[in-house]
């Protein structure tokens, strides 16, 4: 900042000879330009480290070596295994986005209107805030040691009952032994985010059903699901893009036999396993379309969750 | 109905019961045919534990306190002087949820390498650093946040005047007058950040720090019963974290109701 001159809606410079004294409250001597100086820190923080490297990668992606403008590394993600690792990744987080927000909406409507005790509801809360955040690398060892080849699970189903899970086709390091380990993070999220929603279907629209004849079935299909609509669209969305973006779980889990996206972009940027830096970027860039995307539609369908859920 | 909602709710939690009960199982099973420590004692006296898991711990603090510097000034500055910027300074503070970490960090490797105007990837107290502001960049959304609904529940236009006429600066009037109203608020948005630097992987990997999230990835690579009981360790702290959280919401509760 360089001014130090008045900004153009600064305070007149000219005092006015008046007779009488001119109340004045509170000594305002901020120009609007100068205010602005109280967040410079945090715009210089988030420019450097947050803006200016993703803008970074997003304008590499358009780029060739030489830094002409070309689409040409988006086209080049049309390689059979960088669209199989996209795909995978999709899957994944679509299955375990929509288990996660079943699953959790089931607990969370069991805890809110049920008719289970209330003293069920606190300690679920509170687990469900420590499962959200207990992600990565634990959470692998975690499954590993009760689904794995010598997991808790795996050994007592073998031993109880004679069944071998691997004969039964089911494997820790594959899609599914993603989804059920991304789960243990996505049904708590769903549940932390839900709850305020159900608490806030009023008793009065259910009555209100009541008295006009509506079946409890009726009353769920065209009152409360409706209201509860973009909160569980909303929600949906913001697991999917939990999951796409995990790196730390899927790699502890699997190393990095699977192909999937945020591995795939983990191994390039380590050792540039797709020989064209040019297409890391375009493969970051893809990434961020996809989290953008699905994120923008959470921020939307809160918005309008909450005309409703007051 | 009522049956419906217990299936739900059991099924639920044997599903969060069983890898809990999984991982402890496992790393109490180093001894063949008895439960014994033995895991733990292994991890606990690895010297590399001690130095990654020490580092982590420091690199949590110092991106809790450059957290704090950053957020409680510019929130507070915000409500009280600028409110049309503040759903930009919002969106900003989202963008870490919509920007993969593995981006971020990609960005940084290649903005801040040896041959750019910032080398900070050029040594390792660089490096550090570099790591620390990406770690307050991941704890930013949660951070902010927690300030932001701190700073609304008190009335910081008047405590500002009340400070400023009785002739605080402005630093008196942040650390002296603000600060301590929304220690709550600061101190959960802290633990948040302790529980998410303290185990993550991605970003140190990346940037090559000796930190726990990789550690930990390097020993589940390597051995067998040990994750387990860095898991269970890592569980811990996660759940430490979070209860702290709670502890310092009620007691604010508690002094708040009989003030």
């Amino acid at each position: 900042m360089t001014s130090g001159r008045p900004g153009p809606a600064g305070p007149p410079q000219s005092s006015v000879v008046t007779d009488r004294p001119v109340p004045s409250p509170r000594p305002r001597l901020l120009d609007p330009l100068l205010r602005t100086v109280g967040v410079l820190p945090f715009v210089l923080f988030t420019v450097l480290f947050l803006i200016l490297p993703t803008l970074y990668i997003v304008l590499g992606a358009f780029q060739t070596n030489e830094g002409t403008w070309t689409f040409g590394n988006i086209l080049a993600l049309n390689t059979p295994s960088i669209r199989n690792a996209y795909w995978v990744s999709i899957k994944v987080s679509v299955a375990s986005a929509l288990l996660g927000c079943l699953i959790g909406f089931a607990m969370a409507a069991a805890v809110v209107l049920g008719g289970t005790p209330r003293w069920i509801r606190s300690p679920l809360l509170t687990f469900s805030g420590v499962a959200s955040n207990f992600a990565g690398v634990p959470l692998a060892f975690a499954f590993i040691a009760t689904v794995g080849p010598a997991g808790l699970i795996t050994l007592g189903l073998r031993d109880a009952f004679g069944i071998n899970l691997r004969a039964y086709g089911f494997n820790i390091i594959s899609t599914w032994g993603l989804i059920l380990t991304y789960l243990f993070f996505q049904i708590p999220l769903m549940i932390l985010i839900i709850t305020p929603a159900l608490d806030g279907l009023k008793r009065e629209w259910r009555e209100a059903a009541t008295v006009l004849g509506a079946t409890g079935a009726q009353y769920w299909r065209m009152v409360a699901l409706p209201i509860l609509f973009p909160s569980l669209l909303g929600t949906f969305a913001l697991l999917f893009a939990n999951a796409f973006g995990a790196v730390a779980t899927a790699i502890a889990l699997t190393g990095s036999s699977l192909n999937i996206a945020p591995i795939l972009l983990f191994a390039q940027i380590r050792g540039d396993v797709l020989g064209n830096p040019h297409l890391g970027y375009a493969l970051a860039t893809g990434m961020i379309v996809i989290t953008a995307v699905a994120n923008t539609v959470y921020i939307v369908l809160r918005a309008r969750s909450e005309r409703w859920l007051k | 109905m009522k049956a419906l909602a217990w299936t739900a709710i059991v099924l639920g939690m044997l599903y969060f019961i069983l890898p809990l009960l999984g991982m402890a199982e496992f790393s109490l099973s180093m001894r063949r045919g008895v439960y014994s420590l033995d895991a733990y004692a292994s991890v606990l006296s690895d010297p590399q534990f001690q130095r990654t898991f020490g580092f982590s711990v420091a690199m949590a603090v110092f991106t809790i306190v450059f957290g704090v510097l950053l957020v409680v000034p510019t929130a507070y500055w915000v409500r009280l002087r600028l409110p049309w910027i503040r759903p930009y300074i919002e969106f900003i503070t989202l963008l870490p949820l919509v920007i993969p970490a593995i981006v971020i960090v990609f960005g940084y490797i290649r903005l801040y390498n040896t041959s750019s105007w910032l080398p900070l990837t050029g040594t390792p107290m660089g490096t550090n650093v570099l790591l620390m502001f990406g770690y307050a960049t991941l704890a930013l959304p949660y951070m902010y946040r927690a300030v932001d609904t701190g700073l609304r529940t008190i009335d910081i236009g008047t405590l500002t005047e009340a400070a400023q006429s009785l002739g605080a600066g402005w630093g008196t009037i942040l650390f002296r007058a603000i600060l301590p109203n929304v220690l709550v608020a600061v101190l959960s948005g802290a633990f948040l950040t302790f529980a998410i630097v303290i185990g993550e992987f991605t970003m140190a990997a990346l940037l090559d720090r000796p930190a726990f999230g990789p550690y930990m990835q390097s020993l589940g690579a390597n051995r067998a019963y040990e994750p387990a009981a860095l898991a269970v360790i890592a569980f811990a702290i996660t759940w430490a974290c979070m209860g702290l959280i709670q502890l310092v919401t009620r007691l604010q509760k508690h002094t708040r109701a009989h003030a």
